[in-house]
Parts: structure tokens; sequence; C-alpha cells
């Protein structure tokens, strides 16, 4: 059984394709990475993992059950989660209260209009529980606006984990953070539940080797190829079409 | 007394400062106990505006066409008083309500597919489709002539409406006060904080799995009902009802009415039909033709240099002080 998989998945914009015949798949506790070089089609691939765009064709399973026209909200609560490649965050809201948003949505708490949202002590609780793991426990009263941009990256994983997903999607999770707070990013990731199939899409190079046990090198909207991170290091395809392009730069 | 905020972070607790309008309304009925039927009017005003702070200070949700279930209620009302014998004040708030309800249930569940200009345009429309069944429709509305001889029994039986206007006024502060509590509990409630994250992202609501689409119908239909009872208000304290209920004037004016006081501060709903209406009134006795320039003024004061309304100066005030000490 696949955590998630899809079958010959495309997308075009009229004549522009854009994602072509993709089939991949992710097991459970899979720590796999999407590499490729700027206008391949990764974010574009995620959109539709997550219901946020309507594959053309195709199909996409989640545990073995179809969900390619199911709409974003039931992709996650059958347990898909993702992050953002731009940060987007409720950012005049605390950092507690971004996390309780997730956490009520997927507890059932977050229909209810009587009771204050301050007296569900189990969400907070959780929430709490949640930014110490990754370690912000102490900005949890701080506005979003307010936090440097790497703490607004772990607020972002923080609310996917909130919802306690059987597969984890991060876009970029290490974009736009100093280095120093991109280790912090990859210590948080390494701490993640083992059971959890996470697909990350990432230019770090550094981070996708450090993380991931499988890479799939996506270009032109196409699977180039799919390998462990020494067999991509060793592919001349690969050298040529994305990690060329960095040795260049 | 801002309660801008709501969420799993916030306080519940009523605070001292949130006692003052009522306070402050109270001490009205005895001290201008020659303005009780103005008095009445804001209190109707700042139940209308309540509801639409709920869709549009908390949901995010632009509209120009609130004034839809405004008039519903008032002619739902007017048309129990003055045609079916039903004279019931209860009862007849509560087919308003039921009516104005359904309405938002209905009309949430097509428009609210839409965002922006279309949205704005889509409510504005069916408010002038009201608009346009009440002048058509005579035999029930009365048309461009109003419907007049509404007849309302006492309240509970004991308490007549009366030429001052204590009845009024103090039917019109309990039925607010119920209107206030209910809302309240709302913003402060897990789903109060899931609109504010609707409003704040809706994109991420969707990517946490929040149905955003059916919780919009909801709170829509939550604040139509309510803008279906101030309407119903304003018919039995008049015993009339015209045509200004419904169309772009009425709607207009209360999100004048809320932009002056605050949007998204539960308590700038109270403050902006206080100075609306009173300006209003001062000066369309002042400058009878003229006086709409004064509010414009007012508004643009407002718009471009008071963002948050009368409630943001204040906390900007508070702000400040707090700095200070």
């Amino acid at each position: 059984m696949y955590s998630l998989e899809t079958k010959k998945l495309c997308k075009s914009f009229g004549a522009l394709v854009v994602a072509q015949n993709i089939d991949f798949r992710l097991a459970p506790g899979d720590r796999h990475a999407l590499i490729g070089p700027n206008g391949a089609g990764k974010t574009t691939f995620v959109n539709m993992l997550t219901g946020a765009l309507a594959p053309s064709s195709g199909r996409i399973f989640l545990n073995d059950q179809e969900i390619t026209r199911t709409n974003q909200s039931t992709r996650v609560r059958a347990g898909l989660g993702r992050t953002f490649q731009v940060t987007s965050l409720f950012r005049s809201l605390p950092v507690l209260d971004n996390v309780a948003l997730a956490i009520a949505e997927r507890s059932g708490v977050a229909p209810r209009l009587w009771r204050a949202a301050s007296s569900y002590k189990d969400v907070i609780a959780e929430s709490q529980n949640l930014l110490a793991e990754l370690g912000i426990a102490d900005d949890a009263a701080t506005r979003v606006a307010d936090l440097p941009y790497g703490k607004q990256r772990l607020v972002e994983i923080a609310i996917a984990l909130g919802l306690k997903p059987k597969v984890l999607l991060l876009d970029e999770p290490a974009a736009g953070v100093p280095s120093h707070e991109s280790e912090r990013i990859l210590a948080t990731l390494e701490k993640l539940p083992s059971d959890i199939a996470i697909l990350i899409i990432e230019h770090d190079m550094d981070l996708v080797f450090r993380f991931a046990r499988r890479i799939t090198v996506l270009v032109q909207g196409t699977v180039l190829v799919e390998g462990t991170p020494e067999e991509i290091a060793r592919d001349k395809r690969v050298h040529q079409v994305y990690l060329g392009e960095q040795a260049h730069a | 007394m801002s309660a801008q905020f709501s969420g799993y972070s916030a306080d519940p607790r009523i605070r001292w400062t949130e006692w003052l309008p009522w306070i402050a309304a109270i001490a009205f009925f005895f001290l201008l106990p020659g303005y009780l039927s103005l008095g009445a009017r804001i209190l109707i005003f700042i139940l209308f505006a309540l509801s639409l702070d709920l869709i549009l200070g908390y949901a995010g949700i632009v509209t120009l066409g609130h004034s839809a279930f405004f008039g519903l209620g008032a002619y739902t009302a007017g048309a129990l008083g003055a045609h079916t014998g039903v004279t019931d004040p209860f009862a007849q708030l509560a087919a308003a309500a039921a009516l104005s309800a359904l309405l938002g249930v209905a009309t949430g569940a097509v428009i609210l597919r839409t965002r922006a200009l279309t949205l704005l345009m889509l409510t504005l429309a069916i408010t002038a489709i009201l608009l346009e069944i009440a002048n058509k429709w005579t035999s029930m509305t009365g048309g461009a002539d109003g419907l007049a001889g509404v007849k309302v029994d006492p309240i509970l039986g004991w308490f007549r409406f009366d030429m001052y206007g204590k009845t009024a006024f103090f039917y019109c502060l309990a039925v607010l006060f119920a209107g206030w509590w209910v809302v309240r509990r709302i913003i402060y409630s897990p789903y109060g904080a899931m609109l504010t994250g609707i409003r704040e992202n809706t994109a991420r609501m969707n990517a946490i799995g929040a149905p955003v689409y059916w919780r919009l119908v909801l709170i829509y239909t939550i604040s139509a009902t309510m803008a279906g009872i101030a309407g119903a208000l304003l018919t039995q304290v008049n015993q009339f009802v015209g045509l200004n209920v419904l169309g772009l004037e009425p709607s207009g004016d209360v999100l004048v009415m809320l932009i002056l006081g605050g949007v998204g501060r539960l308590y700038g709903a109270f403050i902006g039909p206080v100075v609306y209406l009173i300006a209003q009134d001062y000066l369309a006795k002042q400058y009878p033709e003229y006086w709409f320039l004064g509010i414009g003024i007012l508004l643009i004061i407002v718009v471009l240099f008071a963002r948050g309304g009368v409630l943001g100066i204040l906390d900007n005030v508070f702000a400040r002080n707090k700095k200070a000490l």
C-alpha cells in the first residue's frame, strides 16, 4: 500500500504543458525529495496533490483511495498536510492561535460557536506542546507578523503537523531562511514521527541530500529520474540539467 | 473597549468597559426623555450594524446589499401587523427572523461562491430586486406610499408602545442586548476564531481542511437573521414601513456607520450609529438640504486619518498612554 500515488498525472494551461504523465509513489514513512530547476512544475505538482489545482488528466490516490476529484478539505481530513512555498500564515494572530486553528479543525472543535475558544484546554495544550517540540514555545503569544522569517517557516510546519497528517508535503521549507536556521528546520524534520510519509520540495541541495532517502528529479513537467541520493548524485543527466546549473552559478 | 481580537489566546470574560454602552443607554433614557424615539432608532441601527460587522468585520464578506434582510424583516413584521392579524411583537420578530434567515441561506449559498467585485454586485442586485418587488407589490407593501397601520400588541401584554418612545426604547434595548450577547459568544468561540482565520487567509484555511464555503454560508445566515430582526424592530417602533428600508441607501448608511465606529471591533457597531444618527439629526435640523455633506466630510476624515474608526483612535490613544507609563 502506498500513502500517496499518482498515475499519469498531467496539467496544461492552454498549450503550455506543466506536468506530463507523472507517475509517483510515496510509501508510509518515506523521506522523499522532489527537485528540479525553476519552472520544472514542482509546485504545480504539489498543488494538484492537495487539490488546489485540478489535473487535466491522470489519477491521484491517498492510502489507496482515489482523491483526484475530491476537494481540498476532504483531502486534508483524509491525512494530507502541506506547507507553502511562500509563507502563508494568519499574520495578525498570535503563533498559538495559528496552530490552534489547525488542531481545532482536525479535532472537530472549529465549528462550535457557543463556548469560548480559550476554554478548549486540550486544543491549547496540544498547540503548546507542538510549539515546544519545534522550539518556538516562547513565541506562543507573539503575533506571527512580528516573528523573524525562519521562525515563521517553523510555524508553517507546526500548522501542518497540527493536522496529524499521514502524508506531509513540504514546499521549500527552508526557502529564504538563513543557513543556521535551515539547520534548525532540518533538525525539526528529522525528529518528525517515522510513520509520516514526507515529500519535500527544496532547492537547498545540502538539506535535500541529508534528509531524503529517495529523490525524484522533475524537468519540464516530466520525471527525469528517480533514485537514492547517491544514484542521483552520480547521474549525468541530473548534473547536466540541474546540478550543472548550480555548479555554473 | 476594543474586542478586535478573538480566538484561543483571548480572554472571553466581559471587561468593565463593555458595560459602558448599557450604562450610557440607561442614562440616556433618564437624562434625555425627549429623544427616546431617536434613541430607539440608534439602538435598532446598532443591531443592524452588529449584524454587518459579523460578516464584514469578522468573516471578511464585503456587501452592499445587507438592507435586503433588514428590509425583508421590516416588511414581514409590517405585513403581519397590517394584513394578517398577527400582532404579537415576538411572533412578528420570529417570523422576520425566519424569513430573513431563509433569504440569507438561499442567497448566501449562491453568492458566496464568488469573491470581490462580483460578490459586491450580487449583494447589491439582491437588495435592488427586493426593492422593486416591494415597490410593485402594492397590495402587500403599500408600494411607494409605504405600509401604514401596522398593529403591534403591548410587549408581554403589558407595555403598550407610547408616543414618547419609552416602551420602544427599552424593547429595542432588550433585543439589542440579546443580539450583542449572541454575537459576543460567537466571536469568542472556536467558530469566531475560524472566521478570523478565513478573513486573514482563506487559502490557508482551505489547506487546514476547513469547509470555508459552508462556514461562510452559516455566518451569512446568522447575520441575515439579525438584520431581519433589526428591520422588524424598526417597523414595530414606527408602526409603518416604507421603501427606504431596501436598496443601496440603507446598505450604504449602515456600512458608513460601521466604518465610522470601527470595523471588526464589536463595539465599533455601537459607536458608529451613535455618531452617524446624532450627526444626521443635528445636521438635518441645521442644514436640511446639505446634511449629507456633513456626513460625507466626517467619513472622508475617518477614512483618511483614522482607518480603525473612532475605536481605532481610542485604541491608539490608550496604546500611547500605556507606552508613556
